[in-house]
């Protein structure tokens, strides 16, 4: 394609945790991209292994835990690169956002000095001064009202949209490349999450972010991802452009995922649910790893994990992947 | 704040009347007699000067009279006359005050430094040999008593290495400086002798050492199981996503969380030192409270028991109001009317 590497290139990364001398992989061989300016969407039940990944990505994986493959950020290699420079690129040209914006902000820092901390260290030269006018504006870009009195309160001064808003104004002080947002609506009010994705989307617009926006609500995905990425059991089960995937999902989990959203039009007194749960960690079932809970698995679903199949962009891990969409379409 | 520190000044002088209470009313319920401190063996038998020594002290009159004329005085600042000494109570206490509070504030920071500084390196490398090796630290500090550790640590640096100086707050041979505060380390800079100054110094070392060595124990604990709380929380990981490095978020994150237990724990740990002191003091000649204590308690010197009493309960409610003052200020969630 392109001689340009990808901003964000993710390939067979795997996380696995010890306990009592074996290792269970949590993440199993992911492997993503991001270009610059692109939102992919990572979609995945809770425990898919799809935070975990990205966090293992910048090197903020828990204790113990370990991490191969390869991460590469603008074609530099991440896994296994010192801490030193890893440090020099979360905050300034990656960053984080996370789920819950009240545990994630210090409790006992204004949030004056939470902001000015994200500038100030990316940013040792910069006066005082300047980094505090900096803070007030970056609370003004993600519209906070009264930004010059809101940097002198705390976290617990302000509700749990504003909060938000200030995790992402720190999460974008340094204009980074790419923003790994990690459910960053889904402790928030059903009325709020809506204007949260709005002051992502716009500034993802305007500061030509390549944001990673990882959710277990493939609705949100539909406004806002470019393309989506289907994370099962630690694994990427179909990746594709929103609308090829919304339109022909290829893996029998994805359309359980689309089947799930509630349909405010449907007449239906229940709502659709993909039975059983996902496989506990160092628990795979043989073969593919969503057999037991597929409602088309057959023979070869138990005993042969599946290849991944594509079709152009569209790629996805189960043995009939794109079988009979071809008559369908 | 103002309110809620007028609400809590208001409370003292009827928790201080409580105090007096209760130390008044403990040392009428106690066996002793304390004619047996005025009067000599000898002359205990002689009516005449016992009726004389009762009249001399007040011994003659009801509990509730002596009690209604202690208060009286005490208002005036009369804590009454010592058995032994002979001098006001008032100002033998006042005279051996500073020597304690300058121990009980030195074996404090030397206290608060360890114990924060082992707490914080033991939950930071949990389950190594750090840890295990800090908590070892710990236990031994609150599980050993105080007269032992200082009879042995004077044996082992001071009579075998000679590493460090034996009893007292000076060099038996050097002249004190001039009184000012009482706070030896203090009056000797105020002298301007600096040798004196640094042997002063010298001096605390031991006795800080061994009443804080004890509530460094308990600090390092709950600094440690807070700091392990608090680095499993989501802003620690915020903190790294920021760029921080790991002394940063260590200190600036996770310790200034910990600040408002470690507070009230320090707090309140005043009371152990206040206690601890006692000991101490006998054991390293400290000529403060704690040894004036010991000798009134032996003397059935009730007027100095009672006044000893009364400040150590005084100094106790002003440490409990500035550590709950102290609590408000660190923790930007408590908002006080």
């Amino acid at each position: 394609m392109n001689a340009h590497p990808p901003l964000f290139e993710v390939r067979d990364l795997r996380v696995a945790f010890g306990r009592n001398g074996t290792f269970a992989e949590a993440v199993r061989g992911i492997s993503l991209h991001v270009d610059h300016g692109e939102v992919l969407g990572i979609v995945g039940e809770s425990g898919s292994g799809k935070s975990v990944g990205m966090l293992a990505a910048l090197g903020l994986q828990p204790e113990g835990a370990r991490v191969s493959g390869s991460v590469r950020f603008k074609g530099r290699e991440l896994v296994g690169l010192p801490r030193r420079d890893l440090r020099e690129l979360r905050g300034s040209r990656i960053a984080m956002i996370f789920q819950d914006p009240l545990s994630s902000l210090n409790p006992v820092m204004t949030i004056g000095a939470q902001i000015s901390e994200a500038v100030h260290l990316h940013n040792p030269d910069l006066s005082r001064r300047a980094v505090i006018d900096r803070a007030r504006d970056l609370l003004a870009l993600v519209a906070i009202p009264q930004p010059d009195r809101r940097l002198h309160q705390y976290p617990h001064e302000f509700s749990g949209g504003m909060r938000q808003r200030v995790m992402i104004a720190m999460a974008v002080a340094n204009d980074p490349d790419l923003l790994i947002a990690d459910e960053p609506t889904t402790a928030l009010d059903v009325t709020v999450q809506a204007q949260i994705m709005d002051v992502l989307a716009d500034l993802q617009a305007r500061l030509k972010l390549g944001l990673v926006l990882i959710t277990h609500d493939l609705g949100v995905l539909a406004g806002h991802a470019d393309r989506v990425a289907v994370v099962y059991a630690g694994e990427v089960v179909e990746q594709a452009g929103v609308d090829d995937l919304f339109a022909r999902p290829g893996h029998p989990y994805t359309r359980g995922l689309i089947a799930s959203i509630p349909d405010m039009t449907a007449q239906k007194d229940r709502l659709f649910s993909i039975e059983g749960t996902p496989p506990a960690l160092g628990r795979l079932p043989a073969g593919c790893a969503f057999n037991p809970r597929c409602v088309n698995a057959q023979e070869i679903c138990r005993h042969q994990a599946p290849p991944t199949l594509r079709r152009g962009d569209h790629s996805a891990a189960c043995h009939f992947a794109f079988a009979g969409t071809e008559s369908a379409a | 704040m103002i309110r809620y520190i007028l609400r809590r000044l208001i409370a003292m002088p009827f928790l201080v009347l409580g105090i007096v209470t209760l130390a008044f009313l403990l040392t009428s319920v106690t066996k002793g007699d304390p004619l047996t401190a005025i009067v000599s063996d000898r002359q205990m038998n002689n009516p005449e000067v016992v009726a004389a020594a009762k009249a001399r002290w007040g011994l003659d009159r009801s509990l509730p009279e002596r009690y209604a004329i202690y208060v009286g005085n005490l208002v005036q600042g009369d804590m009454g006359t010592s058995f032994i000494t002979r001098r006001p109570v008032a100002q033998d206490v006042m005279f051996r005050l500073p020597a304690t509070m300058e121990l009980v504030t030195a074996a404090m920071i030397v206290g608060a430094t360890i114990g924060i500084s082992l707490g914080v390196l033991a939950a930071y490398f949990r389950n190594t040999v750090i840890d295990h090796t800090a908590r070892l630290f710990a236990l031994f500090g609150s599980s050993i008593p105080v007269f032992w550790l200082g009879l042995a640590l004077l044996y082992v640096f001071s009579v075998q290495w000679g590493v460090l100086p034996g009893p007292g707050r000076l060099d038996a041979r050097a002249t004190p400086p001039t009184t000012i505060t009482g706070f030896m380390t203090i009056d000797t800079l105020l002298a301007g002798d600096i040798r004196l100054f640094l042997d002063a110094v010298w001096h605390l070392i031991l006795p800080a050492f061994v009443l804080g060595w004890a509530v460094a124990g308990t600090i390092s604990r709950l600094v440690r199981a807070n700091m392990l709380e608090i680095l499993s929380r989501d802003f620690i990981l915020t903190a790294r996503a920021k760029g921080a490095g790991e002394f940063r978020v260590v200190i600036r994150h996770a310790l200034r969380n910990t600040l408002v237990p470690t507070l009230t724990v320090i707090g309140y740990s005043f009371a152990y030192l206040l206690t601890g002191a006692v000991l101490t003091e006998t054991i390293f000649s400290w000529p403060g409270m704690g040894s004036y204590a010991v000798e009134a308690a032996r003397g059935l010197d009730f007027p100095a028991i009672i006044g000893v009493t009364i400040v150590g309960g005084i100094i106790f409610l002003v440490v409990n109001l500035l550590t709950d003052i102290a609590y408000v200020i660190a923790n930007p969630r408590v908002r006080l009317g």
